[in-house]
């Protein structure tokens, strides 16, 4: 018997529309789900709405019309507990990083299973290794400014993985890191992937793309005139 | 610990951190110093109250009026006569006359060395305890010693004890609305201290709730920071106020004793001035906390 998660997908768009205020769409009518455990790319010029889809899926913004169901459950009916806890299923790396300054690498990285009242001494070592993994073995109690922009995003992506989330979404991960980094950091959220986890990618690097050669959801348009729309994959819905 | 746990929003830094103690400080001082006011009128009114319980003042005056018919009469006989009638009244347990050096000890705070000459023409007091039980009624008690010896007065102290209990209450609503003031002044400093707190951490409580952090969570950061500085003031404040209440306690005790009543606490008293930091650091605690509750409940 398939799960409800199964049947309408792990992420699951259905015409929507979102713009900024008053402003005019940045997305129209975007429909596709993601089945869990999937693996995409989103891809489009700068200023398409990569990033104003990613912010959807992680609730941050709600959409303008249309229907954003996760993990099974439609986002508008969620309370701000539950969507505290459905965020903690979903791992996020940020365009700007958002690391806390006051913080050490160590304890950003922490900061999820903190949060989730999951911390324990005994994932600190967890915590040490996954950083290591990301080539900041040697920077754990150092402060993010001290930090060059790839390492920040390092932490960053630790940060968003520590915690296995169900769902990964990063926005622009590769983005300061040279093609080395890069691609060692992908083959971590491949990994992530194999275990389990639905990774979704915003990029305009088309060559990493090519690379790995994941589905990726096109967006286009993505001016006042012309509001980004997604291309395959749009999947048809369970119930279509 | 509590106060040593990590701490994710850095309220630490905010200029809040340096001032809101010594505010706080400066309210918990004004209201320990009220409580402590209120407290020691208490005690005082007590003591009036039951010092006076049971006991009569009689005045003879030194000479009687012309028209008493009795003049002629020693001013000691006049007293004998009072104490007798007084002796024989039902109810009065003892009538002793205060003697010269009693009375002269008595007036001294307000008449100086001469408090004692016996060139004053003060009257004879005579003091009269009663069996609570079984007192006297007043008016006719008086008609008979003003038989005795006219011009007599019997005094149950109920007037005067009356206006300064009236004016003790009177304090010490005084002192509980300056406790409230200091009090909705602490509520109204913290909410602003914590809107501010909001306002300033705003790109971390993003990042806090966007890798899934309840409300309560962020709340408790807040009311953490609440706690440290409350307690830090609260303790200052109750510092300050305990030195100023101890110099003022051996202030009264040796220059104005005589004429200001003894401003002690018990130790049980002292003991609960404690209530006014504790008291201050969870008001500050729980405004912190319902501040940030609402402030993020509108958010959604």
């Amino acid at each position: 018997m398939r799960s409800r998660v199964e049947e309408s997908g792990l992420v699951r768009f259905d015409q929507v529309s979102f713009n900024y205020g008053p402003n005019a769409p940045v997305l129209r009518d975007v429909t596709f789900h993601l089945p869990p455990g999937s693996f995409h790319f989103v891809l489009g010029a700068s200023g398409a709405g990569k990033s104003s889809l990613l912010q959807l899926m992680y609730l941050w913004q709600k959409p303008t019309s249309g229907r954003i169901s996760l993990f099974g459950r439609d986002v508008a009916q969620l309370t701000r507990a539950d969507k505290a806890l459905m965020r903690r299923r979903i791992g996020v790396v940020f365009q700007d990083f958002r690391l806390l300054d006051h913080l050490s690498a160590r304890e950003n990285v922490a900061l999820p299973l903190r949060v989730a009242g999951r911390y324990t001494s005994g994932l600190d070592e967890h915590v040490r290794e996954l950083l290591a993994w990301v080539g900041l073995g040697d920077y754990l109690d150092a402060l993010p400014p001290t930090l060059s922009g790839g390492q920040q995003q390092r932490v960053a992506i630790a940060r968003a993985v520590i915690a296995r989330p169900s769902l990964l979404l990063a926005d622009e991960p590769t983005g300061n890191v040279d093609d080395r980094i890069a691609l060692r950091l992908l083959y971590l959220f491949e990994e992530l992937n194999k275990m389990g986890t639905t990774v979704v990618i915003a990029t305009h690097n088309e060559n990493l793309i090519e690379r790995l050669g994941h589905p990726t959801i096109r967006l286009t348009g993505g001016d006042s005139r012309h509001p980004a729309i997604a291309h395959p994959p749009v999947l048809p819905a369970a119930d279509a | 610990m509590i106060l040593a746990r990590q701490r994710d929003v850095p309220l630490d830094k905010d200029a809040s951190a340096r001032f809101l103690p010594w505010l706080i400080a400066f309210m918990v001082y004004l209201a320990t110093l009220a409580l402590a006011a209120a407290i020691a009128v208490s005690n005082v009114a007590q003591a009036w109250d039951s010092g006076l319980a049971g006991k009569l003042t009689v005045q003879v005056p030194p000479s009687p009026p012309p028209s008493a018919g009795d003049s002629g009469r020693g001013q000691t006989a006049r007293v004998d006569a009072v104490l007798d009638a007084l002796r024989e009244t039902p109810g009065v347990r003892s009538a002793e006359q205060l003697s010269q050096q009693e009375m002269a000890r008595l007036l001294e705070p307000w008449l100086g060395a001469a408090a004692g000459s016996a060139d004053l023409p003060l009257p004879a007091l005579i003091a009269v305890e009663v069996v609570p039980a079984r007192a006297p009624e007043l008016a006719s008690l008086q008609r008979r010693l003003d038989r005795a010896a006219a011009g007599t007065r019997v005094d149950d102290h109920q007037r005067t004890l009356g206006r300064l209990l009236e004016v003790a209450r009177t304090l010490q609503l005084l002192a509980v609305l300056v406790v409230a003031l200091v009090g909705a002044a602490a509520v109204v400093t913290v909410v602003f201290v914590t809107r501010t707190g909001l306002s300033i951490h705003r790109n971390v409580i993003e990042l806090l709730h966007l890798i899934g952090a309840q409300d309560a969570y962020v709340a408790r950061q807040f009311q953490r920071h609440a706690l440290r500085l409350g307690l830090t003031g609260g303790l200052i404040g109750l510092a300050l106020g305990a030195a100023t209440l101890w110099a003022l306690a051996r202030w009264v005790g040796q220059e104005a004793g005589a004429v200001v009543p003894e401003l002690t606490l018990s130790q049980p008293q002292w003991l609960s001035l404690l209530a006014v930091p504790l008291a201050a650091t969870l008001v500050a605690m729980l405004t912190a906390r319902i501040t940030v509750l609402r402030t993020l409940a509108r958010l959604s």
